[in-house]
């Protein structure tokens, strides 16, 4: 994995410090060859990594890449399923079932009625949740996925039921049909930890906020250096500049000090914060 | 350990359900819901004792607190059932749709001593914590006007199966929108007096509001704008904003940001200047120690223990507190029903003439 994994909440209007800078970031990326401008400033910047949500808008993204496959031959994509939001909106519209039917294909090969057909009548999760990924990882076809998450929400959701059997589930299949790692981003990294070690599921990416203010770290700031130092995980640092709540070189070069850390992955929409970012990891990274 | 059930497993019931279960201080002892698929699979998966009825849940199952996250018209017999065998109770919002329920049910928690908690969550939101110390110190002086503002993409085309979609049931943008915004003015500036100009459209929705407008009017002259529309799609997802005009400055708080303007009249606390102060959600928010999906939906449930582990009973979200956003809806339907004010002081109705036909959507302007 590289050390640098460029991120996308920027592009979609997220922004856990100010709704109106949301607001101006998605009217600037509303056309997406100002998002594939500023993904080619990041790859000419070596970032050839795009961590990225399974947002509708990521297809288009991906026709390009796939129409231009000499300029981006080490392109890969690390795609963050699913995108809570459609089906979070289609829970209030349908209810729980009819928003999960809402997203299985209706008809289709023969496999595809039998999951969703079966799974449905036998209450067993594993056809259903196949058939969510495989529909999410649709737009993805033809390009490199070397990794596969699951997004905070979900993992964070299941981790709190104590929904284990899902994780166990989502990793085998991301490993057999798309011969990807399975990725878990949380928010609550030590708990999930020890999920996933009792899972079986051995030396886990797993994707969690760490900065130095400790922001968004549950579970608390001790028991994140602890499983850093101790457990054997390969950790991604995600929000290390806690929204911008720490200056960039303090952030990069804290997280560059702490044990464990594979990778960071940031967002940025200028060719300077690009380049700044890399020129501090550079810095500060110690391989 | 404080032994709990869930009962109504839609998508808050669900999100209590993660939170309430990865608490240390907690026990789920059972989860109630009428639909046994949700309830099969919970319970294939994860073990949890499961019930589709709420009496017999009651009557085989040793509760000290119950969630209740069931349909809002539903609400009052579960809460009464719950109070009746001495359980604390925290119950999704809005709390009541008869406000003089919502009122009886306070006045019997508080007879039988018993926590009880509404989820209105924006009161555990930092910014808007942050906004009420403000407010309480008198930071801004005489308070004038409030402008009260949520916005969102839940319903985007007229079909919706859902109670969510039908108002008798406790559906549609006023009782699950709009009651957020009411519930932080009357956090900020108590209960209003009176209502009018309320305006409540169908944008989509053929038997319920989309959005929602009105005025309140409160006993020290100030006055609330309400403006809610949860058929917005420009917002990515709920978002709710609070503007407030005071003698000495103004206030503007959503989520993410507080952004406040002291005048050189002010009584300017520590850490604020005159002028502009831009405060965020980073450094006003205390961490959870469990996560799902925003720190206040974690924060308002640890309270909810910590005040029965404490036997505090003068919480915030209170029922007493949430009939008051209760009341405040009931004035605004009575309102919007009495229509404009025209000519000759007559209020009269005005329904919007609506195109028939097989497109129905084409109507819908």
């Amino acid at each position: 994995m590289e050390n640098l994994l460029f991120g996308d909440n920027q592009f979609f209007g997220v922004n856990h410090m100010s709704e109106e800078k949301a607001r101006s970031q998605a009217m600037r990326f509303q056309d997406i060859n100002t998002v594939i401008e500023v993904l080619d400033n990041a790859y000419d910047e070596g970032i050839k990594t795009f961590m990225c949500t399974t947002h509708e808008r990521i297809e288009l993204v991906c026709n390009h890449m796939r129409a231009n496959p000499e300029r981006y031959a080490d392109y890969q994509f690390m795609p963050c399923m699913p995108y809570a939001h459609k089906y979070a909106n289609a829970m209030t519209d349908h209810g729980m079932l009819g928003a999960i039917k809402h997203f299985l294909p209706e008809e289709g090969f023969l496999d595809v009625a039998m999951r969703s057909g079966m799974s449905l009548a036998k209450k067993d999760i594993e056809g259903m949740t196949t058939l969510l990924i495989d529909a999410e990882m649709k737009m993805f076809s033809g390009l490199k996925t070397p990794v596969i998450f699951l997004q905070n929400v979900v993992v964070d959701f299941l981790l709190g039921l104590g929904f284990n059997e899902a994780f166990r589930i989502f990793a085998n299949h991301v490993k057999v049909r798309y011969g990807a790692e399975p990725g878990f981003i949380t928010m609550n990294m030590p708990k999930l930890l020890d999920v996933l070690e009792s899972l079986g599921i051995e030396n886990p990416i797993i994707c969690s906020n760490i900065n130095k203010v400790g922001f968004r770290m549950s579970g608390g700031f001790e028991a994140y250096e602890k499983a850093l130092k101790e457990k054997k995980f390969r950790a991604i640092a995600m929000s290390v500049f806690a929204s911008g709540a720490i200056s960039p070189r303090e952030a990069i070069e804290w997280v560059c000090q702490q044990p464990n850390i594979e990778s960071i992955v940031f967002g940025a929409s200028s060719k300077g914060n690009i380049r700044s970012t890399r020129e501090l990891v550079d810095q500060y990274w110690s391989k | 350990m404080i032994r709990i059930a869930v009962v109504g497993l839609g998508k808050m019931g669900l999100s209590h359900q993660s939170i309430i279960n990865a608490h240390p201080g907690v026990k789920l002892a059972a989860i109630c819901d009428r639909t046994g698929y949700v309830l099969d699979v919970l319970n294939k998966y994860t073990g949890v004792p499961t019930f589709s009825d709420f009496d017999a849940m009651l009557r085989e199952v040793e509760l000290d607190a119950i969630i209740i996250a069931t349909p809002s018209g539903m609400h009052g017999p579960m809460v009464k059932a719950a109070l009746d065998k001495n359980i604390h109770v925290f119950c999704e919002k809005p709390f009541n749709l008869n406000a003089e329920e919502a009122r009886e049910l306070a006045i019997l928690a508080d007879e039988k001593k018993l926590v009880n908690q509404v989820g209105y969550h924006y009161r555990f939101v930092g910014t808007f914590q942050e906004v009420k110390r403000l407010l309480d110190a008198g930071v801004i002086g005489d308070i004038s006007h409030v402008l009260a503002e949520a916005y969102g993409p839940v319903v985007m085309r007229p079909k919706g199966s859902t109670w969510r979609s039908q108002r008798d049931a406790g559906g549609g943008c006023l009782y699950d929108y709009a009651a957020h915004p009411i519930n932080l003015v009357n956090w900020y500036l108590g209960m209003p007096y009176g209502v009018g100009g309320s305006v409540l459209n169908s944008i989509f929705s053929k038997e319920t509001d989309d959005e929602v407008f009105g005025s309140l009017y409160f006993e020290g002259g100030q006055s609330c704008q309400v403006s809610v529309n949860w058929s917005d799609e420009s917002y990515r997802k709920m978002s709710a904003k609070i503007s407030i005009w005071g003698s000495a400055g103004r206030i503007i708080a959503d989520r993410q940001e507080m952004q406040v303007y002291l005048r050189d009249t002010a009584k300017i606390p520590e850490g604020y200047l005159q002028g502009w102060n831009v405060r965020n959600i980073t450094e006003l928010t205390e961490e959870v120690w469990f996560y799902v999906r925003g720190e206040e939906y974690s924060a308002q449930l640890d309270y909810f223990v910590k005040c029965i582990e404490e036997k505090q009973l003068d919480n915030v979200n209170s029922f007493s507190n949430a009939a008051m956003t209760d009341k405040v809806i009931e004035m605004m339907i009575a309102d919007a029903a009495k229509g404009a004010s025209v000519t000759g002081d007559k209020a009269v109705p005005i329904t919007r003439e609506r195109r028939k036909g097989f497109f129905p959507f084409l109507s819908a302007n």
